[in-house]
């Protein structure tokens, strides 16, 4: 029984590879050879998909734009993100409770009901169709995210670091940036990871705030399914690189994930 | 946040976040509460309606249909998805190099942008291009979750279980790590059987844990719409029409603001009260 325990996660893993490797199996075909043939690999092993989104500016654009409003948006919430969590974990103040559990329940708003006000209320203060708009709507739910995880990594650090550096003589201002900060460095990369992936992963306000000059990449993916026809394997391609930013940062904090998942209590 | 002095003056380290969310949060649910009292005809003319949505919602059909469809999908893949997550979790090794590659392979789903997520299974469970879809012909069964109902339910679960199966198996997998080995020791001792293990000492302490999963796949199944969009489109017919798809019809679709500014409140009040009802009970839980 226990020399066969590593078969659960390895078939778990295989579950999880097979979607993926279909998708690059996809994107190094031509579509002729999508749609003549079935094959477990690409036969006339191509690069064309790739090369298409590379040189077509509508196509590395939707990257551009989903990176800038992803990093303006972690940027945001972060750095405000940071002071409040900081109140929240040392202070006492009217209402404190209260507030922090209302930023939370912005976290259960589900984005389907914000669509239409989201459109409505970005047009009229005309910030429509820019990377500052999508990166302020994500807000509604990554500055929550922000302020809870780095919350519980702040309340993990002990009071008397404080209190000791202000009997040194350091300032507030000094004492946070000097000290504070690079204390819970983990907790901000994990916050800076969250917000970076759950904006990088939605769509539905993104497509709904943008139209041609801020368009995100997963809106191009949308639009050629439907208009171009078939043209799968570029759709593929498309959808392979979107994975590289994830695969790329999760190494990176991969004993943090779960910690960030819990809001930083685990 | 226990153990905190008083200071009034923590309310300006939390204006920015105040201002910013509640910019997002407040303005849009009162154009939404604006909405779900008046009926329109254009032109920014307005009348007043009192309850006549919210009435005309509850008693609908076609809502009872979809938030009974909600219920049934974040059921499904609650009772498969936790189960099969802590499974994963106890075989998963402690330490060693295959920790790392276990944790980084598992937790690509989680980053993949929703819309890929359906696009891809989409392409994956296709029964003439697709290997899921092709495999499952050839074992004789027909299966085209584009025709049938079924098949577009099994496989609308079985990519939510694919999605975000590993954020079960990451937050239980921490919730393992941290039980101290003296306590595996002294049940070795006792001569506990794995059994008497996994419910005497993992489980309660993987609770905490636990319930943060089941907390956040609640919601979030809940407010599913992309991937579900993407792979179906809500087909055949409405059968995994879920209540973001539904919404974003009404509103987007057939433009009747008033009935989906209704059904929005009525949509995120649900949510809500699940939550802080799973809120209040955790936290009673553990001041016990």
């Amino acid at each position: 029984m226990k020399a066969y325990k590593w078969a659960v996660p390895a078939l778990y893993i295989v579950f999880l590879m097979l979607p993926i490797y279909w998708l690059l199996n996809m994107s190094f075909k031509t579509t002729n050879e999508i749609l003549g043939t079935f094959s477990l690999w690409p036969q006339e092993f191509t690069l064309s998909n790739y090369a298409k989104i590379f040189t077509d500016p509508t196509w590395y654009n939707g990257y551009l734009n989903s990176i800038t409003y992803v990093v303006i948006n972690t940027v945001i919430s972060v750095s405000v993100a940071l002071p409040a969590a900081y109140a929240f974990s040392r202070y006492r103040f009217l209402g404190d409770k209260h507030l922090f559990f209302w930023l939370l329940t912005n976290r259960m708003a589900p984005p389907a009901v914000f669509a239409l006000p989201f459109f409505q209320l970005y047009s009229a203060i005309g910030l429509f169709d820019t990377h500052l708009a999508v990166a302020l709507a994500h807000c509604l739910f990554n500055i929550p995210l922000a302020v809870w995880i780095l919350e519980g990594f702040m309340s993990g650090v002990p009071k008397e670091l404080d209190e000791t550096a202000y009997l040194d003589g350091y300032s507030f201002w000094r004492f946070f940036l000097r000290i504070f900060v690079p204390t819970i460095a983990a907790g901000i990369g994990v916050a800076a990871f969250f917000c970076f992936m759950y904006s990088w992963v939605e769509l539905l306000l993104a497509k709904t705030l943008t139209s041609v000059a801020a368009k995100p990449i997963a809106a191009t993916m949308t639009r050629t399914a439907s208009t171009a026809g078939y043209e799968l394997g570029l759709l593929a391609a498309a959808g392979a690189l979107t994975i590289i930013p994830g695969a790329f940062v999760i190494y990176f904090v991969r004993h943090y994930i779960a910690k960030g998942f819990a809001l930083g209590r685990v | 946040m226990n153990d905190r002095t008083a200071n009034p003056r923590a309310w300006w380290f939390v204006l920015p976040v105040l201002v910013l969310v509640a910019f997002n949060a407040l303005i849009p649910l009162m154009t939404v509460v604006n909405y779900s009292v008046q009926e329109t005809f254009g032109d920014n003319v307005f009348f007043w309606e009192g309850l006549k949505w919210f009435e005309q919602v509850l008693n609908s059909d076609r809502f009872h249909e979809s938030f009974l469809r909600q219920l049934a999908f974040t059921g499904m893949i609650l009772a498969i998805e936790v189960p099969l997550g802590i499974a994963v979790a106890l075989s998963m090794p402690r330490k060693g190099p295959w920790v790392s590659v276990c944790l980084v392979l598992m937790a690509l789903p989680l980053l993949i942008p929703w819309n890929v997520v359906g696009a891809m299974w989409n392409i994956f469970a296709l029964p003439d291009i697709g290997l899921l879809g092709r495999m499952i012909n050839g074992m004789g069964i027909d299966y085209n979750f584009t025709q049938q109902p079924v098949a577009a339910w099994l496989t609308t679960v079985l990519m939510d279980v694919w999605h975000w199966t590993s954020l079960v198996v990451l937050l239980a997998y921490a919730g393992l790590c941290s039980i101290p080995d003296a306590y595996y020791q002294a049940a070795k001792i006792d001569g506990a059987s794995a059994w008497a293990v996994f419910r005497y000492i993992q489980l309660p302490k993987m609770k905490r844990v636990l319930t943060i999963a089941i907390l956040l796949r609640f919601m979030d199944s809940f407010m599913i719409y992309t991937e579900p969009f993407v792979l179906t489109g809500g087909g055949p017919g409405n059968t995994t029409t879920f209540l973001s798809i539904d919404l974003v019809k009404i509103a987007l679709g057939q433009f009747d603001l008033g009935p989906a500014a209704a059904m929005s409140l009525i949509y995120f009040l649900v949510v809500l009260l699940v939550c802080w009802i799973f809120y209040t009970l955790t936290m009673r839980n553990e001041s016990q």
